[in-house]
C-alpha cells in the first residue's frame, strides 16, 4: 500500500465573484522512502496540492472532492483538531523562503523544540535536547550554539537546514518540500538538495519535492508528476520522463530551458500565452491553447490520463515521443525539436565602456549621532573590465559577489568609492555631469519588473516617463515611439491602458524591456532579469533581447545567478567572487575549460535537466558558503573554499593572467590548466599534505553575526 | 492554428486574446475598483449618504425654510418644538432650526476647509522630509516637534484677542495645528516607498527630487493621504465645537454646532431638551460617519481587498 494516495482530489477557491478549480481530479501516489517531483509552471496547481495535503488552503479554499489518504486513513475525514497531529507529527513541511517561514523573535532551538513538545508531550530539557540532535542531523554546524542563535543571525542555507530540522523534529514518514531551494544560491542549493536525499534514505520517509526546476529534480526524484492547469497531464518516473517524454507539455518545458539553446546555439523554444484561467477552464484539453501539436479533437475532448503501461500515463490524444523506448537505445535529441531558426548575430565591435580598478566600499557606522566609521563592506574590489558594441557580457556568481553593485555603479545609481568608468572619453565615476549626459545611453532593466513599475501608473505613462524626463520630441512623437516599442516587444497596442500588475510576469518583463529601450541606448544593464520567471517565459524573454540586440547593436551587462541562462545569452562571461573578478573570458572557453576552481564548482553545481548526468555527479560542488565582505580572506578570497589552497593563496592575492591568446583570464596561483606563455608555477598542484583552509564553522558563526 | 507535426516553425507571436490581454474588459481605474470595494461595506454608505443629506439639509434648507436664525424675537422665547418653530427657539427667540442649519454649514466649512489645509501641509511636509531623509529630515522633524509644543488653547486665546474669533481664524488655527499626525504617516510612506525600484528607474532616467515627489511618492501614498484626510475633518469638527463649546470657538451670531450646544447646556436644568439634542446628535454622526468613511477608504485603498 502506498504512504499517501490521492484520489481524483478537487480543491476549489471561493473568490469574491468567481470560484477558482485549483486542482481539478489529481490523483497521485507516494510510496515510503520514494521522492515524488511535482513540475509546472507556476499557477498550476503544484502547491496546492501540498496544502490540500496538510489542509492549510488560503481562505475561501476547500476540498471539495476526493480522497487523500495518509496510511490508508482519509485525511479529508478527520477533524481540525486530529489534522493538527497530523501535520508536523505524520507530516513536514518545508516552504520556500525559510526566513518568511521562521519566528524572528523565537530562538531557532526553541522553534524545533515547540514541534517536539506539542505533538510529543516532551519536557523542555527533552525537547531542547531533540532539536540539538536534529539539528546535527540536518548537518547544521555546532548545533549546540546555534541552537540558541535567532534566524536573523544564520544565513539563508543555514536557515534553510534548521526549516528542514524543524520538519523533521518528529520524524514525518512524509516530508513536503514546496520549492526548497529556489531562494538560495546554486552551491547551497546543491547542499540542500543532497541532505534531504541523504535523510530520506536515512530515515525511510517520502519527500514530495515541489519546483518549477527540471535539473532539481532530475538528480532527486523517483517519479516525477507533471502539473499542468490543476491536473496531472504525465506522470511517471524519472529516467522515462526525461528519456522519453510523451507529453507536449512536458517536451515543451524541455525545450525551453536554457542550456539546449546554448548547444545548439539556435533560437529557444518558448510556449506561447499563458495557463488557462482556472475559473473557467476551457474544454477539451487544458493545453490545446499553447500546445504546437494541437488538432480540433484536442479543443473538443477531454483526454484522461492513460497509457500504454500503467507506469508511464500521460493526458494526450497526440502523444509525442515513441511508444516502447527503453533507456538504453536512446540517443535521444530534444533538440530536434526545438526551433530551427538560427539565432541573430550581432557583430562585436569598439569596445564602449571600460571599468578600471572599480572599488565600492559601503561604511559600518556605529552610534546614532557621530556615526563613527567602524569598518567597511567591500562589495567590489578593484574590478577592470570592458564590454564592446553590440556584446553580452554576462556577470555571474553567488548572492553577495557585487554582480549587482557593479551593475549599480554603471548605471549611475551609486558612486563608486574609487576607480574609473569610462565611457566615451570621460570618466563616469568622477563626472557627474558626463553621468547625466550619457544618462540615455545606459539604461538598466531590473529584476522584479513589478517592483520597478509604479503600480499608479499606466503602463502608456511608465514609458513615456523616461521621453517626459528627457524632454524627447513633443507629445504626439512620444506616443508613436511608445506604440513602436510595444510593437517591437510584441505586446498588443491595447494593453498600454492596462496597469502593470495585470500582466503577467513575462509580460511585464517585455513591459520592462520596452522601458530600456525608450531611450535609444547604447548599453543595458539586465540585471537578473529572468529570474523571476517560469521556463516557458523565460525564454520568450531571452530570445527577445537577442533579436533586440541584433536589431539595434546594444550592448548588454547581463548579470544573473544562473549559468545556463548567462551562456545562452552571453559572448563573453565574467565570474564573480567576493566582489572580485576571478575569471573572464569567451563564453565557451569559460564553460569548456575553466581556469579558475571556483568557476569550475560552479559549473559543476548547476542541475542539470538529465537524471544520468545528475546522477553521476561525483563532485561536491563548492561547499560551505560564502565568507564576510567585511572582512574579506587575505590573499585570493577563495582560499576558505577552495580545494586546491595553499598557503601562498593567503599571503599572496592572485593577478588577473591571460591564459591562452583568446582573452581569457584568471586569477589563481593554481589554476586548472596552465597559463600557455607564462611560466608554469612551482607547484601545479595542490599539495596532499598541506590542508586546505576551510572555514571552521565558528568563522561562518562570526560572519553571520556580523551580517546581521 | 491547424500546426501538424511536419511545420516544426515557432507558433505564431501569440495575439492580445490569447495573452489574456483583449481590451473586452475596459481596464477599470484604480478608483473605480476602490469604489467597489467601498460599496461593499454597507455602515459606510450609509454614513455617505447621511452626510450628503445632512450638507443638502444644511446648505439647502435655508432656501425653503426661512426662520430667523438671527433675529431676536422676545415674544416668543423658549418655545417648544411646535407649529411655526419645528425645532422650537432659544433664549432669545431665535428659531433653532434656522441657527441648526447655519450651524451646519458653518462646522462643515471650517471642518472641511482646515482638514483639506492639514492634509496638505502634512502630506507635502512628510513627503519633502522623508523623501530627502539625513539631516534633512531630522531638522524637519524637530521643527515639527516644536510646533506641536505650543498649547492650542493658549495660541487660540491670544489670537483670538489679537484677532478676534472670526470663521477665518479657527480654519487657520485649527488647519495649521492639524497636520502634525499625517506628516508622520506620510513620512514613512515616503521612506518606503523611496527604496522601491520604480524610483530607483526614475532616478536613472534622470528625474529628480521633485518628480520622483509628484509622480511616484503622492500618488502611492494617496491611500494614507485620502484616509487621513477624512479622520482630520472629523478631528477639525469635533476640535471647533470643543472650542466653541467651551467658549474659546466661535461667537454669536457666527454660531456652529458646538455653540448651539453651548447654549442649550446654560438651559439644562429647564428641560429644554430641544436646545441640545440636535446639535448633539449631528455633531455625533457627522464626526461618527467621517470616521466609517475613513476605515471605508482605507479598505479601498488596500488593493489586495479589490476583486481580482
Amino acid at each position: 500500500m502506498p504512504l499517501l494516495e490521492l484520489k481524483d482530489v478537487r480543491t476549489e477557491i471561493r473568490l469574491k465573484r468567481s470560484t477558482v478549480h485549483a486542482l481539478d481530479g489529481v490523483s497521485l501516489t507516494v510510496e515510503a522512502g520514494q521522492t515524488l517531483g511535482v513540475v509546472g509552471e507556476s499557477g498550476c496547481g503544484k502547491t496546492m496540492t501540498a496544502m490540500s495535503i496538510m489542509q492549510l488552503l488560503p481562505n475561501g479554499g476547500s476540498v471539495t472532492g476526493g480522497e487523500i489518504l495518509l496510511d490508508g486513513r482519509n485525511l479529508l475525514e478527520l477533524s481540525e483538531a486530529e489534522m493538527a497531529k497530523v501535520r508536523g507529527n505524520d507530516i513536514g513541511m518545508i516552504f520556500q523562503d525559510p526566513m518568511t517561514s521562521l519566528n524572528p523573535t523565537m530562538t531557532i532551538g526553541r522553534q524545533i523544540s515547540e514541534s517536539v513538545r506539542i505533538h510529543r508531550h516532551a519536557g523542555k530539557t527533552e525537547a531542547h535536547e531533540r532539536a540539538v540532535e536534529v539539528l546535527s542531523l540536518v548537518g547544521m554546524p555546532s548545533p549546540e550554539r546555534r541552537a540558541l542563535d535567532y534566524p536573523h543571525q544564520l544565513s539563508g542555507g543555514m536557515r534553510q537546514r534548521a526549516m528542514i530540522a524543524m520538519a523533521l523534529a518528529n520524524e514525518p514518514k512524509l516530508l513536503i518540500a514546496d520549492e526548497p531551494t529556489t531562494a538560495l544560491d546554486v552551491t547551497v542549493q546543491k547542499q540542500i538538495l543532497e541532505l534531504i536525499d541523504g535523510l530520506k534514505e536515512r530515515l525511510g520517509m517520502a519527500v514530495i519535492l515541489v519546483t518549477h526546476d527540471l535539473g532539481v529534480i532530475a538528480g532527486s526524484a523517483d517519479k516525477i508528476a507533471v502539473m499542468y492547469a490543476g491536473r496531472v497531464v504525465e506522470n511517471t518516473n524519472t529516467e522515462a520522463l526525461y528519456v522519453n517524454p510523451r507529453h507536449p507539455y512536458t517536451e515543451a518545458l524541455f525545450d525551453s530551458l536554457p542550456e539546449r539553446g546554448a548547444e545548439a546555439d539556435t533560437k529557444l523554444y518558448s510556449i506561447p500565452g499563458l495557463p488557462p484561467d482556472l475559473t473557467n477552464p476551457p474544454t477539451g484539453c487544458r493545453f490545446a491553447a499553447r500546445c504546437r501539436y494541437a488538432r480540433d479533437t484536442c479543443r473538443e475532448q477531454d483526454p484522461q490520463l492513460d497509457g500504454e503501461t500503467s507506469e508511464h500515463r500521460y493526458a494526450c490524444f497526440f502523444p509525442v515521443g515513441a511508444v516502447e523506448k527503453s533507456a538504453k537505445e536512446i540517443p535521444v535529441t530534444l533538440s530536434e525539436a526545438t526551433s530551427s531558426e538560427e539565432l541573430p548575430q550581432t557583430s562585436i565591435g569598439a569596445p564602449l565602456l571600460t571599468v578600471q580598478n572599480l572599488v565600492k566600499e559601503y561604511p559600518i557606522t556605529a552610534g546614532s549621532i557621530l556615526r563613527r566609521k567602524v569598518g567597511a563592506v567591500s562589495a567590489v574590489s578593484d574590478v577592470s573590465f570592458t564590454i564592446y558594441e553590440g556584446e553580452t557580457l554576462g556577470l555571474v556568481g553567488e548572492s553577495g559577489c557585487g554582480k549587482t553593485t557593479i551593475g549599480k555603479l554603471i548605471v549611475g545609481l551609486e558612486d563608486a568609492t574609487s576607480g574609473q568608468i569610462d565611457y566615451a572619453d570621460t570618466d563616469l565615476a568622477k563626472d557627474k555631469g558626463a553621468r547625466d549626459r550619457y544618462r540615455k545611453q545606459i539604461q538598466l532593466m531590473f529584476q522584479d519588473s513589478y517592483a520597478a513599475m509604479n503600480p499608479r501608473m499606466r503602463v502608456r505613462s511608465v514609458l513615456r516617463e523616461p521621453l517626459d524626463i528627457q524632454h524627447v520630441g513633443d507629445k504626439a512623437s512620444r506616443d508613436k515611439r511608445i506604440n513602436e516599442l510595444f510593437d517591437q516587444v510584441g505586446l498588443p497596442r491595447t494593453a498600454l491602458e492596462r496597469y502593470p500588475h495585470e500582466f503577467s510576469g513575462g509580460q511585464r518583463q517585455r513591459v520592462g524591456l520596452a522601458r530600456a529601450l525608450t531611450l535609444a541606448p547604447k548599453l543595458i544593464v539586465a540585471d537578473e532579469p529572468v529570474s523571476a520567471l517560469d521556463v516557458s517565459i523565460q525564454s520568450q524573454v531571452l530570445n527577445l533581447m537577442k533579436e533586440l540586440q541584433a536589431e539595434f547593436n546594444l550592448s548588454y551587462l547581463f548579470i544573473s545567478h544562473d549559468l545556463s541562462v548567462v551562456r545562452y545569452l552571453s559572448d563573453r562571461i565574467g565570474v564573480m567572487y567576493l566582489g572580485k573578478l576571478v575569471e573572464i573570458g569567451p563564453a565557451e572557453s569559460v564553460y569548456a575549460n575553466p581556469v579558475h576552481h571556483y568557476t569550475k564548482g560552479l559549473l559543476d553545481t548547476i542541475p542539470v535537466a538529465d537524471p544520468a548526468v545528475e546522477r553521476a555527479k561525483e563532485d561536491k560542488g563548492i561547499e560551505g558558503e560564502l565568507p564576510s565582505a567585511i572582512d574579506p580572506p587575505s590573499g585570493c578570497r577563495f582560499r576558505t573554499r577552495c580545494p586546491a589552497a595553499q598557503s601562498l593563496c593567503a599571503e599572496q592575492e592572485p593577478p588577473l593572467v591571460p591564459f591562452g591568446t583568446n582573452g581569457h583570464l584568471a586569477a589563481c596561483h593554481f589554476p586548472l590548466r596552465t597559463a600557455e606563455g607564462a611560466p608554469a608555477p612551482a607547484v601545479t598542484l595542490p599539495n596532499p599534505t598541506i590542508p586546505p583552509a576551510t572555514v571552521p564553522a565558528e568563522d561562518t558563526k562570526a560572519d553571520a553575526d556580523a551580517g546581521a | 492554428m491547424t500546426a501538424t507535426l511536419e511545420d516544426d516553425v515557432l507558433p505564431p507571436e501569440p495575439t492580445a486574446v490569447e495573452l489574456g490581454l483583449d481590451s473586452a474588459e475596459k481596464p477599470r481605474s484604480m478608483f473605480r475598483r476602490g469604489w467597489e470595494v467601498f460599496a461593499e461595506n454597507r455602515l459606510a454608505l450609509v454614513s455617505l449618504i447621511f452626510l450628503v443629506v445632512f450638507c443638502l439639509f444644511c446648505y439647502l434648507g435655508p432656501v425653503f425654510y426661512h426662520g430667523d436664525a438671527f433675529v431676536s424675537n422676545l415674544d416668543a422665547v423658549d418655545l417648544p418644538p411646535g407649529a411655526g418653530h419645528p425645532l422650537g427657539t432659544d433664549p432669545n427667540g431665535e428659531d433653532v432650526l434656522a441657527q441648526f442649519m447655519h450651524g451646519g454649514q458653518i462646522s462643515v466649512n471650517v471642518g472641511v476647509l482646515s482638514g483639506l489645509i492639514s492634509a496638505v501641509i502634512g502630506t507635502l511636509y512628510g513627503a519633502v522630509a522623508g523623501y530627502l531623509g539625513g539631516w534633512v529630515d531630522a531638522l524637519m522633524m524637530r521643527a515639527m516637534d516644536a510646533m506641536l509644543s505650543i498649547p492650542l488653547i493658549f495660541l487660540l486665546i491670544y489670537l483670538g484677542m489679537v484677532y478676534g474669533h472670526s470663521t477665518t481664524l479657527m480654519v487657520l488655527v485649527i488647519g495649521f495645528t492639524g497636520w502634525f499626525s499625517i506628516t508622520r504617516l506620510i513620512r514613512g510612506e515616503a521612506m518606503s516607498i523611496k527604496v522601491r525600484d520604480y524610483v530607483a528607474a526614475a532616478r536613472m532616467m534622470g528625474g529628480r527630487g521633485p518628480r520622483v515627489i509628484w509622480k511616484h511618492i503622492l500618488p502611492n501614498s494617496i491611500g494614507t493621504t485620502v484616509v487621513n484626510t477624512t479622520f482630520s475633518i472629523a478631528g477639525a469638527i469635533f476640535y471647533l465645537s470643543t472650542l466653541s463649546f467651551i467658549g474659546l470657538g466661535l461667537q454669536a451670531p457666527n454660531v456652529d454646532l458646538g455653540a448651539i450646544l453651548n447654549t442649550g447646556t446654560e438651559y439644562v436644568d429647564q428641560g429644554y431638551w430641544w436646545l441640545i439634542y440636535p446639535a448633539a446628535v449631528a455633531i455625533i454622526l457627522v464626526i461618527l460617519a467621517f470616521n466609517v468613511i475613513g476605515d471605508a477608504l482605507r479598505d479601498a485603498f488596500e488593493t489586495r481587498l479589490q476583486k481580482r
